[in-house]
């Protein structure tokens, strides 16, 4: 009696795999194309350098046309652009502005604007930091797969937001005191390179203008 | 007048270009500005504040973009970002 019903369930279990086994391959066949299907997506949709490269110069391109040319010369050399704080602006500032002689005590506060890292506000006075506002301009669309737009789009959607409509910003922003994402030692450090940048600058403007020519 | 985008990947594409002064290039001009702020775009226009320090304006609508501007640039609206420490 058991070996009657041994054989009958191996011959069930026979007929049944004979059955499936055509749905079972189907299956198998149509996974197989989807997985390579998914992989030539990502492979097109992936990180491409050469792609990032292009686009990372067309953005500096465009940051380029909208800023002053010192300040591409900072960001160029110095890799961060720094943002005079309007709100409060002292009188006179922007005269200041117009006879080339803007000073950091003629403005309250200031930001550095570094690429994909959050905002830090600082005392130009004393050199305080003061605090990180994160912000970020994500692409939801994701054109090739990322959110993120190149580094000098990023300076330059942050500069216009912030010489536009500083309060909308910092308002989105997320605030932390400094140290939470960007080193405050980096910060010091960036802001002492500023300083003699500047005073770099200054010097080979004085150099440069007829009047400053001293005799020899 | 331009209107340009800036895009991952890609750096910034034109949308649309054309003469406000040209009635038909000024509604396609319209139409794209529109297109963009409903996708959740913010748009800023470069410009030269008094004395010639260059700023840019921030634009709600078509109307609000001056009518010699060279460029209007769309870019994905702030968002608040990571609030995790990453250094």
């Amino acid at each position: 009696m058991a070996l009657a019903l041994g054989t009958a369930a191996v011959v069930l279990i026979v007929l049944l795999w004979e059955l499936a086994r055509p749905v079972l391959k189907r299956l198998l066949v149509r996974q197989a194309e989807r997985s390579s299907q998914r992989r030539l997506r990502s492979g097109s949709a992936g990180y491409d350098p050469g792609r990032e490269r292009r686009a990372e110069q067309r953005a500096r391109a465009l940051l380029r046309s909208c800023i002053e040319e010192a300040d591409w010369s900072m960001y160029m050399d110095l890799g961060f652009l720094r943002v005079w704080g309007a709100l409060g602006e002292r009188e006179g500032a922007a005269g200041a502005w117009a006879l080339g002689r803007e000073r950091a005590e003629e403005h309250p506060y200031a930001y550095l604007i570094y690429p994909h890292k959050p905002i830090v506000a600082y005392l130009p006075a004393t050199g305080e930091l003061l605090n990180e506002y994160c912000v970020a301009f994500p692409d939801h669309t994701r054109p090739y797969g990322s959110a993120r737009l190149p580094d000098s789009d990023d300076v330059l959607a942050k500069w216009m937001a912030l010489t536009a409509d500083e309060r909308t910003l910092i308002g989105e922003a997320n605030m932390h005191l400094p140290g939470r994402q960007v080193d405050p030692d980096r910060v010091r450090r960036d802001l002492a390179r500023l300083a003699a940048w500047e005073r770099e600058r200054a010097v080979s403007c004085d150099a440069l203008e007829p009047g400053s020519v001293r005799a020899a | 007048m331009k209107l340009l985008r800036m895009k991952p990947g890609h750096g910034e594409i034109i949308l649309a270009e054309g003469d406000v002064a040209v009635p038909e290039q000024e509604r396609a001009l319209i139409e794209a500005f529109r297109r963009e702020l409903d996708a959740g775009m913010w748009a800023a226009v470069p410009t030269h504040a008094p004395g010639g320090r260059r700023e840019a304006e921030m634009v709600k609508s078509f109307d609000d973009v001056p009518r010699d501007a060279e460029r209007v640039i769309f870019f994905p609206r702030a968002a608040g970002g990571a609030s995790r420490a990453t250094r």
